[in-house]
């Protein structure tokens, strides 16, 4: 199957600093991807970069398809019609990405305005519709109101039913309940979920929070330092990470139940994006480093159907698990 | 069990606040009746959502802020008034850790300088000895004394929050108040700072009092456990026994809410409704509007904290055992 969006080889630069390092992710149509990583590893930038969004001292290289269409490079007008339209994208703070002094009605219509042959009375009644889906209750009055007098989660629910608004095939989620409480994240979570469901929507949920991802995703890439270092089906990911930093990520989360157990802290700290080291950059962290660690940047390995690791050790202890390393 | 070093006894603080320029004054009633008990060398965790009062808590315990009624004795004696020597020797002996530690760093100082300044606000040793001492605090943090000659810009936030941390152990303090000290941090960071304090904790026997929304960092830095839910504490239990088996509705729900590796979302419950408002609580039990277990008692009358059994209080009037304890 061709995949919906195709990244080969994305690469990106701020003034020459590079902080995305060659990342392949193919999203199939319907699916839900799952990024994480920590602060800086890229996640939010793989897709700015895709979407044409960075500012002017970004280069990027490397190349995004949408249905075969290269988006990179395309034309302002082309990628009009894909922004909002065919992938659409909402943000960790959703109370800055609304005008505080324009109507909600008034920002929902525009963005149905602008994707959709709608006129007259048929926007207004559209736009309700959205709000109703999205769970906001009495959504024909609260078509009039200003985002300061909605909470932080219908703030976010709004932004949800402006993405919706041009029948996106592809929602990219970026950090959508990290600034929310436990009770209101699960109810964002819950509505991501049923919303994906009934429009067949293919998902990208980006979220330093393995248990977000864990639950919401089908498949879950890691990433480090601009590159992807792990990517698998979510199951799988949790219950045999491969990666030693998928190891050591999943080992410096507390568990909630069982016996309680000191942490397996991950040492030192993420590199620098201007000295980043010559060979693997989680090298330097990793318990299982060798020689060769720092020779070369190990490329993405299949390990088995779904999977890919880049870790050259891995590779070896998998062998090894397998017994297959006599040949 | 060790005796108490800090006992908080029924504490209330409302704040007036106005709604709009001309807005009639209202109260907010942002801590109401919490009544805690810390052991010596033990922690207890305080988890709850934005607005739910852990904060004003955590700064009523430390004395930064005095409460409308009830009181703090901190072992064993009544906190001292603000501004007397009494209070300032007290204050020495508790400290306090923020989420955000660049906030709580000057950014024009050397870090080790900033190690040193309670040791000599407090007329602590020689120069000599403070010197030494702000070395072994840096290696306590594990840290090195080059890290102390830089400015805080010059950290990693992980290193930040060890020297807030340093700084905060250099009065050999008793007692210290953690307001989501890893909060900001990321995860294989957060899980080094957290084994930091664990071990900190372990070494020098500190009490804590560790508030935070994040129930898996609570569970495992805590003893015990308290649940807060606007202005009140709606469960406290032992941390290994009340996640695994929450009583309280509010607790269940925010246990289902917590995402976990490996489980899919089936079963999970969803709380309908916003987040509470501490300017507009609902009369009777406070979560009675997003609970969907309540009966028409809980819109009308306040559930009461009782023991359920052991060590296990919840307020709750549809907890059978609490039930049968008000009834008795």
């Amino acid at each position: 199957m061709a995949a919906l969006v195709n990244i080969q080889d994305l690469r990106v630069a701020f003034s020459g600093v590079p902080v995305l390092r060659g990342v392949d992710l193919a999203l199939q149509k319907g699916e839900a991807v799952g990024l994480v990583g920590e602060s800086g590893s890229g996640k939010s930038v793989t897709w700015l970069s895709a979407l044409g969004l960075l500012p002017r001292q970004a280069t990027v290289t490397g190349s995004v398809r949408l249905d075969g269409r290269e988006l990179l490079g395309a034309p302002a007008s082309e990628l009009d019609q894909v922004r909002g339209g065919r992938i659409a994208m909402i943000f960790q703070d959703p109370a800055s990405a609304l005008n505080p002094v324009l109507t909600i009605r008034k920002q929902l219509c525009e963005a149905l305005a602008l994707h959709r042959d709608l006129q007259g009375n048929a926007v207004k009644a559209e736009a309700r519709r959205l709000l109703d889906l999205v769970g906001i209750p009495d959504a024909g009055r609260r078509l009039e109101a200003y985002p300061h007098e909605f909470s932080g989660g219908q703030v976010q629910r709004i932004m949800i039913a402006m993405a919706l608004a041009g029948n996106p095939d592809v929602l990219i989620a970026d950090e959508p309940t990290t600034a929310l409480d436990a009770t209101i994240q699960a109810q964002i979570l819950e509505l991501l979920s049923s919303i994906r469901r009934e429009f067949a929507m293919a998902m990208v949920l980006i979220s330093h929070d393995l248990g977000v991802v864990a639950e919401n995703c089908d498949r879950v890439a890691v990433m480090y330092a601009g590159r992807i270092v792990e990517q698998a089906p979510a199951n799988q990911l949790f219950a045999d990470p491969v990666h030693p930093y998928a190891q050591g990520l999943i080992g410096a989360l507390p568990p909630l139940d069982g016996p309680r157990r000191r942490l397996t802290a991950i040492p030192g700290t993420v590199p620098d994006p201007a000295k980043m080291p010559d060979g693997c950059a989680f090298a330097p962290r990793c318990a299982m480093a060798a020689e060769a660690c720092n020779l070369a940047a190990p490329p993405l390995a299949p390990i088995a159907n779904d999977r890919v690791v880049a870790c050259i050790r891995a590779e070896a202890s998998r062998r090894a698990l397998l017994g297959i390393a006599a040949e | 069990m060790s005796p108490p070093l800090v006992e908080v006894s029924a504490i209330s603080r409302s704040y007036s606040m106005r709604s709009g320029m001309f807005g009639r004054a209202t109260a907010v009633h942002a801590v109401d009746g919490v009544s805690l008990t810390i052991p010596k060398g033990e922690t207890l965790g305080l988890v709850g959502e934005s607005g739910s009062g852990k904060s004003t808590t955590g700064r009523i315990v430390l004395g930064l802020e005095p409460p409308d009624r009830g009181e703090v004795r901190f072992d064993g004696k009544p906190m001292a008034a603000p501004g007397t020597p009494a209070w300032r020797a007290q204050r020495a002996r508790m400290q306090m850790i923020f989420q955000d530690p660049l906030g709580a760093l000057d950014r024009r100082l050397p870090v080790a300088t900033q190690i040193r300044e309670p040791l000599d606000i407090h007329g602590i040793g020689t120069p000599a000895m403070r010197d030494e001492r702000v070395r072994e605090l840096l290696r306590a943090v594990e840290l090195t004394p080059a890290h102390g000659a830089r400015y805080p810009g010059a950290l990693s936030g992980g290193q930040r929050q060890r020297i807030v941390l340093a700084r905060a152990l250099a009065t050999n303090p008793d007692f210290l108040v953690c307001d989501e000290p890893v909060s900001a941090l990321d995860v294989s960071i957060q899980a080094q700072v957290v084994n930091l304090l664990c071990d900190l904790q372990a070494q020098l026997s500190l009490t804590l009092l560790f508030i935070s929304h994040d129930l898996r960092v609570v569970r495992q830095i805590s003893n015990i456990v308290a649940v807060m839910y606007l202005g009140r504490i709606v469960e406290i239990g032992s941390a290994d026994d009340l996640f695994a088996r929450p009583e309280h509705p509010y607790t269940q729900a925010l246990v289902s809410a917590s995402p976990a590796p490996g489980r899919r979302s089936a079963g999970r419950i969803v709380l309908a409704g916003d987040p509470p408002n501490p300017a507009a609580r609902p009369q009777g039990c406070a979560f009675h509007p997003r609970c969907p277990r309540a009966i028409a008692r809980c819109a009308s009358e306040v559930p009461a904290l009782s023991t359920l059994s052991g060590d296990r209080q919840v307020a709750c009037h549809l907890v059978t055992g609490a039930q049968a304890r008000d009834a008795a």
